[in-house]
């Protein structure tokens, strides 16, 4: 895909790994050489570049899309060529040769002398020709959507042993993501981690698909990471499911697409692919408890003391909240605040003492801690690898 | 029943006589007008007011967005700004800026001395205009609602949206949806029972057809909205359970809900449009409206099947394939009549003489960017491409280009058109040809770049985001169209303010145009019609001005 | 063309079109948005029905002796307002107004049984607006029901108020007549809630 490079030009050799820009660079340091795409010959002109572009599928469902895209895109571009053809033809054929003076548009002034053109009233026959071609038209679209609809909407078959399927259920928050991961391969894993999600590369050989359930717990969000998958909308009281599978390893970003208050442009999604050893390594550290380090136990001690346990839980110590992002391996994550920020010991700090400084309006209040307590804290935040 | 009959026994002190009069008795007159014409000037004047103020609250958000992380305004003020201008759009310059148009219009084009109830008429349009102040009371408890002008559920419930903005943005909309479904009743009793002797259905000029039916749609529309609101109301005010999911209260009920509404709405704000249209082009082109009988199936076709598409707004929600698939053919069904309505147009103009005065400049401009607008949509109809585009910048440039391209563009040609006959002077062509050419460029440039950020992955109503997306020069294009919009408007209401004291005289048919308003005085006197006439065909001006060749041959 | 007539065509001549007139047509339009509005109501009502966690449920709250008492009341009173109208219609001035007072005083009956109903579900059954579903969607349907029959009985109170002063007449039927139209709707929406509402709790349903 053409107009992609310019992003990822820029990111080569960029030493970002940890920051959100790094989000296009990872990306596109793992994805391999540039297809040929025909989606991309249309606005390959244009200075169109973005890690969230629909133009740069890399799943079967967004490739099938964008065919689509480019089949719809074709068809009206042919009307507009057509219709705005005629338009013009008669706005340049049809104008009057003496056109009234500017000062005075009426219509005496153009000369009432001038005889009416000739009044067609209409024709049957060719407002049946007319009403036929876009009929037409409409059939041969519909045909298409037909067409692409099913190859999109997958069906979600249930866990089974050995089906090489992740299947995770996404609960959308308010502005945050849940990730539950419930079983890989058919093994029960039942760990929960928040806004990056990790899911297996698949290949031909070997698909590695990827089922989302998503779910909401307070107000309607939406899934969508361009690249991978269209929409799928989070609504309370309902599941929906959603089908993620790339051959391409390396990062996917997208959003929540769903107005969902005041922090829904910060709702971001970071979606990782790893291939399957580095999945099945990454799986592995999730499913320990948190680390438990004897050097930082004043810390430990005063987060476990602090309000900070009412909402957040840490695997393996008394925290149990339930409201806030999982921290058991808060420091496997390369960002903070639902993907806004780079997770380094500064923004850690930061985000501790004034979250509210940061992401205005998240639920996550300035707990007004001492400076000890908050270094301390931070101190333990950083021991969970 | 007296409430048939016309009324002019109060607020009559007409305008032109108020030289010995003093302000207080002239604003008497007009609040306790219950004449058509004054009432739907004040209907299109109250929508300018908010036209101008919705402006606003768009410009400040194009500045929030001309660039990544921008700190002009917070996530609050960004996300008040969006309801508000949605809202205010919506119900307060786009319906009302349609039901002033046909309150003036239809008695005088059906050859009415008034509408049917001229005093509910009065009460719609107070309602209409409270229900607006009761919305924006809503930033003296502390700020505007902030849910978005289609508040899905739950954001609206007391859980998440705490003040009571949200009660006065649900009682201000109950409030003016009553005032609109009085404007339809009056609509169609107008139109249906006070026609002029020999005015058939066959013979309703294309205008107060398309008003007949956008008055059949908002009966059939708003009062599922205003249902949608009470149970709004009734969870935060009452502890109901409608959509409150933690009760077993449904999300989903009120997106169906909304957009059953929501859609059809569209259509409100676009049929009388097709109307002014089907008005101006024939005039300008000096042609006789082409195929009016198709184009008059057409715009019914389009009223019923739109009453059938509107879950096209909600294909990421879940559905399945035969709904989505339903959904998606429902809705390209919907460009069959709205093409054959485009092809009569083009038809109308060719082998025409095209006067290019300022009416038929916007009505050129309505013809050129509503297509687009209308092609943008067989792409958002096409489901599974909508699982890309849906909610996305795509789809902001996609409705402002129908609403702005479409409605406004078609508002503006009939503004243009009609003024003559309302203030009895001529605009200036000089200020429309610069309101025309800033409008238009400036359009494009504020809305193109939206298709392109959206399809670069944009969601729509982000209060900000990074530099890193790709979407800084998009957005940045979008804010310098706006900016070059903006004067567009301040030239237009700039014209129409001196146009009525320093335009040249129009004399009663200025544009030498054809349907009976014209045939009266301009402004016309308080009863219209000094003797409500006799019609026999579709064009009563054209059959006296060619008696040899008069329409009833050919109809 | 003979000498003396114009050298033009001459056209057809008018005919008079047989239409309703405009106020009828505005209450024809009125009654519309209503059942527009109803509609809503009751898909709402059917969309929860049998979705609740907690009782009372339909068929544990509602009883139907009262409300076929109510129902009848409501359903006769139609056939007595076209009674009455009858009446106008052959000028009997004084039979109007018996019979209109009559469907008034039906009207008043109807409502009056609701009130009694809520009065027992309310603190017999504990069944609240805020209970459950149930509660949400029956209250809100039924309530919207009375109120449109409350907005009846006040019309029919002016038009009675009217006729008494000889304002409404045999020459002047037109009000009495759309307050009749919007009656007869009034009845039917409470047919539709009849059936949606109380006809399903006894089946079972919900």
């Amino acid at each position: 895909m053409c107009f992609a490079t310019g992003a990822r030009r820029n990111c080569h050799g960029t030493a970002c790994r940890r920051s959100p820009p790094a989000a296009a660079c990872r990306a596109s340091n793992r994805s391999g050489e540039l297809r040929p795409d025909a989606g991309g010959a249309l606005l390959v002109a244009l200075p169109i570049a973005s890690a969230q572009s629909i133009f740069d599928p890399a799943s079967p469902a967004t490739e099938s899309i964008l065919n689509l895209a480019v089949l719809v895109f074709a068809v009206i571009g042919l009307i507009f060529v057509v219709v705005e053809g005629v338009l013009f033809y008669c706005v340049w054929r049809f104008r009057d040769p003496h056109p009234a003076p500017p000062d005075n548009p009426s219509a005496a002034a153009a000369g009432p002398e001038l005889v009416e053109p000739p009044q067609a009233y209409g024709s049957r026959a060719i407002e049946v020709a007319w009403t036929a071609a876009p009929t037409l038209i409409v059939l041969f679209l519909t045909l298409s959507i037909t067409r692409t609809l099913w190859e999109v909407e997958a069906a979600v078959p249930a866990t089974a042993p050995d089906d090489n399927a992740l299947y995770v259920t996404v609960t959308g928050r308010q502005w945050w993501w849940e990730y539950t991961y419930e079983t890989y391969n058919g093994r029960k894993l039942g760990f929960i981690t928040a806004n990056e999600l990790h899911i297996p590369l698949s290949d031909a050989d070997q698909p590695r698909p990827t089922y989302l359930t998503l779910e909401s717990a307070d107000v309607c969000h939406s899934f969508w990471v361009p690249r991978l998958g269209g929409k799928m909308d989070l609504i309370p009281g309902r599941t929906n499911e959603l089908l993620l599978e790339t051959t391409e390893a390396g990062l996917f970003l997208g959003q929540c697409a769903e107005y969902c208050g005041a922090q829904h442009a910060h709702m971001l999604i970071r979606v990782i692919v790893d291939t399957p050893q580095e999945f099945e390594s990454w799986l592995e550290n999730q499913q320990r408890p948190a680390v438990d380090d004897p050097d930082v136990r004043t810390g430990r001690d005063a987060f476990l003391s602090e309000s900070c346990v009412s909402c957040h839980r840490v695997r393996g110590t008394p925290a149990k909240g339930s409201y806030a992002p999982d921290l058991t391996h808060l420091m496997s994550r390369e960002t903070l605040a639902s993907g806004m920020i780079a997770n380094d010991p500064d923004n850690l700090r930061r985000w501790v003492r004034d979250p509210q400084s940061i992401k205005p309006d998240c639920l996550m209040p300035a707990f007004g801690l001492t400076d000890q307590q908050q270094e301390q804290i931070v101190r333990y935040l950083e021991t969970l690898r | 029943m007296s409430l048939a009959q016309p009324s002019h026994t109060q607020g009559h002190a007409a305008p032109h006589t108020a030289a010995g009069e003093n302000w207080a008795g002239w604003l008497h007159g007009w609040t306790t007008t219950v004449d058509h014409k004054r009432i739907g000037i004040m209907y299109v004047l109250m929508s300018l007011v908010f036209l101008v103020i919705g402006g606003c609250e768009a410009m400040l958000m194009r500045w929030q967005l001309a660039m990544p992380n921008n700190d002009v305004l917070g996530p609050e003020a960004f996300n008040q700004l969006f309801t508000m201008h949605g809202t205010t759009m919506v119900f307060f310059v786009g319906m009302p800026i349609l039901i002033g148009a046909g309150n003036y219009l239809v008695p005088l084009m059906i050859g009415a001395r008034d509408m049917a109830f001229p005093r509910m008429n009065a009460f719609g349009f107070w309602i209409t205009l409270f229900g607006g102040l009761v919305v924006y009371f809503s930033f003296a408890t502390g700020g505007a609602p902030a849910i978005g002008w289609f508040a899905y559920a739950p954001l609206t419930e007391h859980t998440f949206a705490r003040s009571a903005a949200t009660d006065f943005w649900a009682v201000g909309l109950i409030i003016s949806g009553i005032g609109t479904i009085t404007a339809a009743v009056n609509f169609i009793a107008t139109i249906l029972g006070m026609r002029a002797r020999g005015m058939t259905l066959g013979r309703l000029p294309f205008f107060v057809w398309t008003m007949l039916w956008t008055a059949v749609q908002m009966l059939i529309a708003i009062p599922p909205l205003t249902a949608a609101l009470v149970m709004i109301l009734l969870d935060r005010q009452l502890n109901a359970h409608f959509f409150d999911v933690s009760n077993g209260g449904s999300a989903y009920l009120w997106q169906h809900l909304f957009w059953f509404f929501g859609h059809p709405e569209v259509y409100i704000l676009i049929l009388p449009v097709f109307g002014i249209i089907s008005e101006v082009i024939p005039v300008f082109s000096r042609k006789v409206l082409f195929g009016y009988e198709f184009m008059a199936a057409a715009t019914m076709a389009i009223v019923f099947i739109s009453l059938g598409v509107w879950a096209h707004h909600m294909f990421c929600v879940g559905m399945n394939r035969t709904l989505d698939l339903y959904f998606a053919a429902a809705s390209l069904l919907v460009s069959i009549p709205t093409g054959i309505k485009f092809f009569n147009w083009l038809a109308t103009m060719y082998g025409g003489r095209i006067r290019f005065a300022s009416p038929m400049l916007f009505a050129y401009g309505f013809l050129s960017m509503f297509l687009i607008g209308g092609l943008t949509g067989i792409m958002l109809a096409a489901a599974p491409f909508d699982f890309q585009l849906s909610d996305s910048y795509f789809v902001v440039g996609h409705f402002h280009w129908v609403l702005i391209g479409g409605t406004l563009f078609g508002t503006i040609a009939g503004i243009y058109y009609w003024y003559p006959k309302v203030a009895g002077r001529m605009m200036s062509e000089r200020l429309a040809k610069w309101h025309f050419w800033l409008l238009y460029i400036g359009f494009m440039l504020t809305f193109g770049p939206m298709h392109i950020s959206g399809m670069l992955g944009m969601p729509r109503r982000i209060y900000t985001y990074g530099p890193e997306t790709g979407w800084t020069l998009w957005n940045q294009l979008a804010t310098l169209g706006a900016v070059v919009q903006a004067p567009s408007y301040l030239i237009f209401i700039y014209n129409l303010v001196v146009s009525l004291k320093k335009g040249k005289p129009a004399g009663d048919n200025p544009w030498d145009a054809w349907t009976l308003e014209w045939s009266t005085t301009s402004p016309p006197s308080s009863y219209n019609f000094e003797e409500t006439p006799t019609v026999h065909s579709r064009r009563p001006l054209w059959d006296l001005q060619h008696p040899d060749d008069p329409d009833w041959l050919y109809e | 063309m003979s000498a003396g007539t114009s050298i033009y065509p001459t056209p057809p001549p008018v005919v008079a079109e047989r239409n309703l007139s405009a106020p009828q047509w505005g209450m024809i339009s009125f009654l519309i948005s209503e059942v527009a509005f109803f509609t809503t109501l009751i898909v709402a009502y059917v969309a929860f029905m049998g979705q609740d966690t907690v009782g009372p449920t339909p068929s544990e709250a509602l009883s139907l002796p009262l409300v076929i008492g109510t129902t009848i009341c409501l359903l006769s009173s139609s056939v007595v307002v076209h009674a009455a109208q009858r009446a106008l219609e052959r000028g009997n001035q004084g039979l109007f107004c018996l019979l209109w007072f009559g469907t008034i005083v039906l009207g008043i009956a109807f409502l009056a049984g609701t009130a009694y109903e809520w009065r027992e579900l309310i603190f017999d059954k504990g069944l609240t607006i805020s209970r459950n579903l149930f509660g949400t969607t029956f209250y809100t349907l039924v309530g919207f029901h009375a109120l449109h029959v409350t907005g009846g009985v006040t019309a029919m109170l002016v038009v009675l108020l009217l006729a008494l002063r000889r304002k409404v007449t045999h020459e002047n039927q037109t009000g009495p007549e759309l307050v009749a139209w919007y009656w007869h709707f009034v009845d039917g929406v409470w047919i539709v809630v009849f059936c949606v509402v109380y006809l399903t709790a006894v089946g079972g349903g919900g």
